[in-house]
């Protein structure tokens, strides 16, 4: 499957995989609308925050809004989202995000937008394994 | 939405679903079955400020709805069911509980009962801020509310089964087309025990999503589905337009989703390292309290047992289905609601069966297990479904079976007055079939369904038993089974039973472990404030639809270290952003308790009102103060005999056992009379536990009908 991967020798802090991704999605460039974001703590290397694709919040969602498509990216069916934020606050990435304008949350789902406009080539989509089943996904071979 | 649109419908009433507004439909639906009406009723303004919604909208109803001398089984007495401005926000832990409002049939008072399940909210999502119930149907009945085409029935349910888990499956199979259909739908449900006994409870579903299969929660305490069933309601059914993060339309919906995510996150980063309810739920307490001495074993003799380990949270987290999201209103990231699943039926009528068993809760396994000598968990397992699906309160089940199990071992029962049954401690068998019988409604099972309180009665008058002895071992009060906690060691949580409204059920007060472990209450004063403010917190937890659980069997990382770590100041802050996020109202956390305590005063005058709630009604068995036998005397005669030598300046060397268990005794029982007086002036009442009419004004509930009841005693 496809994830998104960030280089933080690369990266010049420059943000506008933030501003793509938000115009991208919800046509503003707004960082607290970006399924993409890069932190600057001001010691170390730049850090970015994104969906990973490890699937622990299917679990988590307690509609079965969030799935893995076939291609291995986990989204959301906004029809069955409740907006419970579970999986916000269980991502262990914190890369599931909330903004008070929505009821739904969004998580980045390798469109690939951002990788375009980088200007320094920081960041890049990879092929890594499909991770194991969540249980989720395993309870739907046991009842169908 | 009448099934195969086959089923005869008594009434019909049809109506615009209005919107929520800030956590409310400013309506309610009133229901008489005796006449076949359905009306809407509206919600006054002086009842949203007044009495908030939940517990706050029942007993306000139930008040105007019976008489001084109304019994649980008159046709006025009424069924109220209300969730509150908060139920079914989705964004915070613990938010879509229904509370559920009655007069007793064991107590002869109003009880209340906080449930999960779906059935609340969607109540509301369909337009209605309660149901209330009122009248008797001369056939089996359902009530149908569908919200999705502003119609509500009330329907003759021949077809319709009585126990739970058979109506769950009904639902599912008739009343809904589609799986999606399937997901804004929730009934509420009895069961054959609950027709004939006094300890029914109401069955509350909720669609689960994965297992593709109804669950339930239960309102378990006092007799509720013994009155659904005396009104003979099946089941009601709700069907919800679908439920969005908005649907309860708050003032400030940001200010509930940044609470929502700041406890998400910490049951995320630190469930595991405190309670594991996520992968245990209440289980998890099993241990604990065998630990220090709290469990009840054979009938609250003991308060642990060597066999614990056989049924603790290890084996519970074993045998429940792990990583599913068992919340029971949608959000509950704390999750505690697990099942055993593929659980085959090995007695009854639905031996053989494969079904899900919802739970144990802590409560069940203490109560079915250890309280009656049972560390079989699939004897608990089997208990445990029967209940549920017979409509039996497992708490009530438990106490009074583990009673009955002592009566049997003293020599006041044996196998000729138990119609066969062999109910000693352990007899696992015995107690199964004893359930069974309660559902038939025949042998020792009909006698002992009555409750703890109506057994002692009838042992003394037929079979001779010693009226003091079954007094002094009755886990009663007020005509409640005990919920199942240790409580002699802790004189403020013998006052967190016997002071409370509806009973002794720990859901008003849990002090044993600030009062007997951490030494937090060492003066009467103490004990006295402790017992104003947790009760008061407590109930506001039921005027707006929310649980308990979430408040503190998770707590920050840095709880311990503020100034009252057990009032968990960072969640009742959460809770205070939530209220007035809900309601556009700005509140403080102090006002939150003024909110409990003018419903919690109300409750006390209703309880005055209909002949209970005064300082004789506080009374406890001495079981729950003390040891009764010589037996549990010297099982932990050390801490006893220092009680005497350091409280009483008596030497035990000089004593025999019965003189120091008398010695003891005196000493405690005036120690819970001081307790009275200490929480009867804290919480403004007068020393026969009256409210005064400062209070009831200070609060703004003095009102004339009101007054009236309180007068007569001032």
């Amino acid at each position: 499957m496809n994830v998104l991967s960030f280089d933080p020798e690369l990266c010049v802090g420059c943000h506008i995989c933030e501003e793509v991704c938000s115009d991208t999605w919800f046509k503003t460039t707004d960082v607290e609308r970006s399924r993409i974001r890069i932190l600057d703590e001001g010691t170390g290397p730049l850090q970015a925050v994104f969906c990973v694709q490890c699937g622990e919040c299917i679990d988590v969602c307690p509609t079965k809004a969030l799935y893995r498509d076939r291609k291995g990216i986990v989204r959301l069916r906004k029809k069955l989202c409740v907006g419970c934020l579970s999986c916000v606050g269980f991502c262990p990435y914190g890369a599931m995000f909330y903004h008070p304008d929505y009821l739904e949350p969004f998580n980045c789902i390798v469109c690939g937008q951002c990788v375009k406009a980088c200007p320094a080539d920081a960041l890049s989509i990879v092929e890594e394994a499909t991770p194991a089943p969540t249980v989720t996904e395993q309870w739907e071979t046991v009842v169908g | 939405m009448t099934a195969q649109g086959s089923r005869r419908v008594l009434a019909e009433f049809t109506y615009e679903v209005p919107p929520v507004e800030r956590g409310y439909t400013n309506q309610i639906l009133y229901v008489n079955l005796s006449n076949n009406t359905i009306t809407a009723k509206p919600v006054t303004e002086e009842m949203k400020e007044k009495f908030i919604g939940g517990r706050g909208f029942g007993l306000w109803l139930l008040w105007h709805g019976v008489k001084d001398d109304t019994k649980w089984n008159d046709p006025e007495n009424e069924i109220v069911i209300s969730s509150g401005p908060c139920g079914g926000i989705t964004q915070y832990p613990g938010s879509g509980k229904s509370l559920v409002v009655t007069i007793s049939p064991l107590t002869d008072i109003p009880i209340d009962s906080n449930v999960g399940g779906h059935f609340g909210p969607l109540l509301k999502f369909s337009g209605w801020d309660a149901l209330e119930i009122q009248g008797k149907a001369e056939k089996d009945v359902i009530v149908v509310i569908d919200g999705q085409n502003g119609r509500v029935t009330i329907e003759e349910a021949d077809d319709v089964p009585a126990d739970s888990h058979l109506v769950g499956h009904w639902l599912i199979n008739e009343m809904a087309e589609k799986e999606e259909d399937r997901y804004f739908m929730s009934v509420v449900a009895a069961g054959s025990g609950a027709e004939h006994t006094r300890i029914g409870c109401l069955n509350f579903s909720f669609y689960d999503r994965r297992r593709k299969a109804p669950r339930f929660k239960q309102a378990g305490r006092g007799g509720i589905g013994t009155v659904f069933r005396d009104k003979r309601i099946k089941a009601l059914v709700v069907k919800s337009p679908p439920v969005r993060g908005d649907s309860n339309h708050p003032a400030d919906p940001e200010r509930i989703a940044r609470a929502g995510l700041r406890l998400h996150k910490e049951i995320h980063d630190h469930d595991d390292e405190q309670n594991r309810m996520r992968k245990r739920g209440t289980p998890y307490l099993v241990q604990i309290m065998d630990d220090y001495d709290l469990l009840p074993v054979h009938n609250f003799k003991f308060g642990s047992h060597p066999d614990t380990p056989k049924i603790n949270g290890d084996v519970w987290e074993a045998r429940f289905s792990q990583g599913l999201p068992d919340g029971c209103w949608y959000g509950c990231t704390l999750a505690c609601s697990h099942a055993v699943d593929h659980y085959t039926v090995r007695t009854g009528p639905y031996k053989g069966q494969k079904v899900i068993v919802d739970g144990p809760e802590y409560e069940t396994i203490a109560g079915v297990g250890s309280n009656c000598g049972i560390f079989d968990p699939d004897a608990i397992l089997e208990i445990n479904f029967y209940c549920d699906t017979y409509g039996i309160d497992t708490i009530s089940f438990g106490t009074l079976t583990a009673f009955v199990m002592e009566c049997y071992e003293a020599g006041i029962l044996d196998k000729e007055k138990t119609g066969g049954l062999e109910l000693r401690f352990g007899n696992a068998d015995a107690a199964i079939e004893l359930l069974h019988q309660m559902a038939r409604g025949e042998g020792f099972g009909k006698i002992a369904g009555q409750g703890v309180r109506r057994m002692k009665e009838y042992f003394v008058k037929e079979f001779g038993a010693d009226p003091q002895f079954v007094q002094d071992i009755g886990m009663e009060a007020k005509g409640l089974e005990y919920s199942e906690y240790v409580c002699k060691e802790s004189l403020a949580q013998q006052g967190g039973y016997g002071l409370t409204n509806k009973g002794p059920q720990h859901d008003e007060a849990w002090l044993i472990f600030m009062d007997m472990v951490s030494n937090l209450l060492p003066t009467f004063e103490d004990k006295a404030e402790a017992l104003h403010y947790f009760p008061m917190w407590r109930t506001w937890f039921g005027l707006c639809g929310f649980c308990k659980l979430p408040w503190n069997d998770i707590v920050p990382p840095d709880n311990a270290m503020t100034d009252e770590p057990a009032k968990i100041p960072a969640h009742v802050q959460n809770y205070v952003e939530i209220f007035s996020g809900v309601t556009g109202k700005e509140v403080t956390a102090d006002d939150l308790i003024t909110m409990s305590e003018r419903v919690y005063n109300f409750q006390r005058v209703f309880n005055i009102r209909l002949s209970k709630g005064l300082r004789e009604h506080d009374a406890v068995p001495y079981r729950s103060m003390g040891p009764v036998t010589v037996e549990e005397y010297e099982s932990r005669a050390e801490r006893y005999d220092k009680q005497l030598r350091e409280l009483l300046g008596l030497d035990p060397e000089k004593m025999t056992t019965e003189e120091k268990l008398a010695a003891l005794r005196k000493y405690r029982e005036e120690q819970y009379e001081k307790l009275i007086d200490a929480v009867y002036a804290r919480r403004g009442w007068t020393k026969n536990g009256v409210p005064t009419l400062e209070t009831l004004k200070r609060l703004g509930i003095d009102y004339p009908d009101v007054v009236e009841v309180v007068k007569k005693h001032l």
